[in-house]
């Protein structure tokens, strides 16, 4: 995970001193663990692979053990004030049932994910082969992804949910791009809310 | 000493007794005018008595948490593979008490002790105790032992249900708390098991009103129904089906009401041995106070605002194949704690053994609980 810590920087900035914060996937707890230092948020991660989850126990964060598949039951609505989900959401089925109980449970969330419309994935792909990259490290044959998206239509996923894209920032192996970044970006952060 | 002890084992232990003169109210309206604890410690309390862990023990244990004795080396502690030096719970770090509860059976003031007021023993007569009734009497020995403050109060089924009363009722008392295979409070279903237990001991005809001790008899036939009940709650479908099948004794089918499947075999022995060490009038006290624990209840149901009280750090732990005390009920309470902003970390342990897994060291379960302890610091 630390080859993503612009991701990580992002994020934090979006963050308010004190918050209320929620982490899907949260493997280790080293997000949530920087969070609690430099912001002091009241943090908690959603963990479900056992041996991540023992990972959080040790790094001395609050880790819930849940299967995000099966939606965010039990917790209030509105109740954190970001609820993060940072390279995740490209391995989960249910991308529209998450992103309506992250905006359910939170004023905001913050998506991170691979561009799959990245031009050196693009590039990839003219060549016959499926992409590998530091964004998307895996084999077709291994990968825990199955979701497979680019910004654009990130966009339009939003767009039809009524999903307010608040800002979006995007990543050429951890350079900010400005132009293109469908083109030009191999990751994307987002901050979404409601539209009222 | 010629006998080996095993390596991580506390090795022998000795039962302590703590006399108690305050009267202590109870939440059934009885009173105990004076009352008497054992308990057992492990490990050593360090300089700033800061080190202190109490075990809280389910329906049928003891303050026999760990260890052996001089007299019965074979009579090894309920949660051995938990405490001990370089066990999850490390006697090396941590000073661990295990205690019997008021209305126990294993030598604290209960049923099968004596009234001091009449001389005899108490029988039916010793009052109706709760969950809160038992934190507030460890509360007073945690008095007399000069400790002001646990470490951690943790506990499998029952037994979390005090480690959870405590953080309600002493949140000053307690550091971290370790919920375990428990519940926020029974579901209809829990009672209804409970119910039938009761009602085998209770319609035993040497049961005798509870004062059986009176005619040199015990409800063993009554005793042993309730531990086969309780039992089939304890495993999974899976584990019995694993574990017996319906592998038959005789190896064919011989229409008779005599063991034929394995499974009868098990639970028949199983409720045979329990009757004869358990007290009947202990197992109906003690299932009765796992039907009143409702710390909601007095909120209106609303376990959120129950537990706004609490202060510690919480673990929360249950059992995939739990069916008595399910994840779900775990997750209660976890939901009730993070929406008080509480610190709250919550596992659930795939294991096939149902409710007995917290007595299991499932490796996952014991890495987790090791994790857990070592973050504390004392």
């Amino acid at each position: 995970m630390t080859a993503y810590r612009y991701d990580y920087d992002v994020i934090t900035q979006w963050i308010e001193p004190g918050e209320k914060v929620l982490d899907l996937g949260c493997g280790d707890g080293e997000l949530l663990r920087h969070l609690m230092e430099v912001r002091q948020v009241q943090g908690y991660g959603v963990e479900n692979d056992p041996d991540k989850l023992l990972g959080s126990v040790r790094n001395g964060v609050n880790v819930i053990q849940m299967d995000l598949e099966k939606g965010l039951v039990g917790l209030e609505d509105g109740f954190f004030d970001h609820v993060i989900m940072s390279l995740s959401l490209q391995a989960m089925h249910n991308t529209q049932g998450i992103l309506r109980e992250m905006l359910r449970v939170g004023r905001e969330a913050v998506v991170s994910f691979p561009n799959f419309g990245y031009w050196r994935h693009r590039q990839s792909i003219l060549n016959g082969r499926m992409p590998v990259s530091e964004s998307l490290p895996h084999q077709w044959f291994n990968t825990p992804n199955v979701r497979f998206f680019t910004i654009a239509d990130f966009d339009a996923l939003c767009e039809i949910n009524g999903i307010a894209v608040r800002e979006r920032l995007a990543f050429d192996e951890g350079k900010l791009v400005l132009e293109e970044p469908n083109f030009l970006a191999s990751v994307a952060v987002y901050r979404l809310g409601l539209e009222r | 000493m010629t006998k080996m002890i095993p390596p991580q084992s506390v090795g022998v232990v000795t039962p302590q007794r703590a006399e108690f003169t305050t009267p202590l109210a109870l939440r059934g309206g009885g009173t105990l005018d004076s009352y008497h604890l054992i308990y057992e410690t492990y490990g050593t309390l360090n300089a700033e008595r800061s080190n202190a862990v109490l075990v809280c023990h389910a329906l049928s244990g003891s303050h026999h948490v760990a260890g052996t004795y001089a007299d019965a080396p074979h009579n090894v502690g309920w949660w051995d593979n938990l405490v001990g030096p370089g066990k999850p719970l490390d006697t090396r770090k941590f000073f661990v008490i295990g205690v019997n509860n008021l209305g126990g059976c294993y030598g604290s003031s209960g049923p099968n002790q004596i009234n001091p007021a009449t001389g005899k023993l108490w029988g039916a007569d010793f009052p109706f105790v709760t969950v809160e009734d038992w934190v507030e009497s460890q509360a007073r020995l945690a008095d007399q032992l000069g400790i002001r403050r646990f470490a951690a109060v943790v506990g499998g089924s029952l037994g979390g249900m005090q480690a959870m009363s405590w953080a309600l009722q002493y949140p000053e008392r307690v550091g971290h708390v370790a919920v375990i295979a428990a519940a926020p409070k029974l579901t209809a279903q829990n009672i209804a098991f409970n119910e039938v237990a009761r009602q085998a001991i209770l319609t035993d005809p040497e049961f005798h009103g509870g004062h059986y001790y009176e005619h040199g008899v015990v409800p063993a036939r009554g005793l042993k129904l309730a531990r086969m009940v309780g039992h089939i709650t304890y495993l999974s479908d899976d584990s019995m089906a694993e574990k017996f099948g319906r592998s038959l004794r005789h190896g064919r089918n011989t229409y008779s009401y005599d063991v034929e499947f394995e499974i009868e075999s098990y639970l028949r022995y199983q409720g045979d041995k329990f009757a004869g060490y358990f007290d009947a009038n202990t197992y109906l006290l003690t299932t009765k106070a796992l039907d009143y624990f409702d710390p909601a209840f007095e909120y209106g149901g609303n376990l959120d605002a129950a537990l706004a009280r609490a202060t510690a750090d919480f673990l929360v732990v249950s059992f995939t194949t739990d069916w008595r005390f399910s994840p779900a009920r775990s997750r209660e309470i976890v939901y009730a704690l993070l929406h008080n902003k509480r610190n709250v970390s919550y596992a659930e342990i795939d294991c096939p053994a149902g409710h007995d897994s917290f007595l299991l060291d499932e490796t996952r379960y014991h890495k987790l609980l090791s994790a857990w302890f070592d973050r504390i610091e004392v």
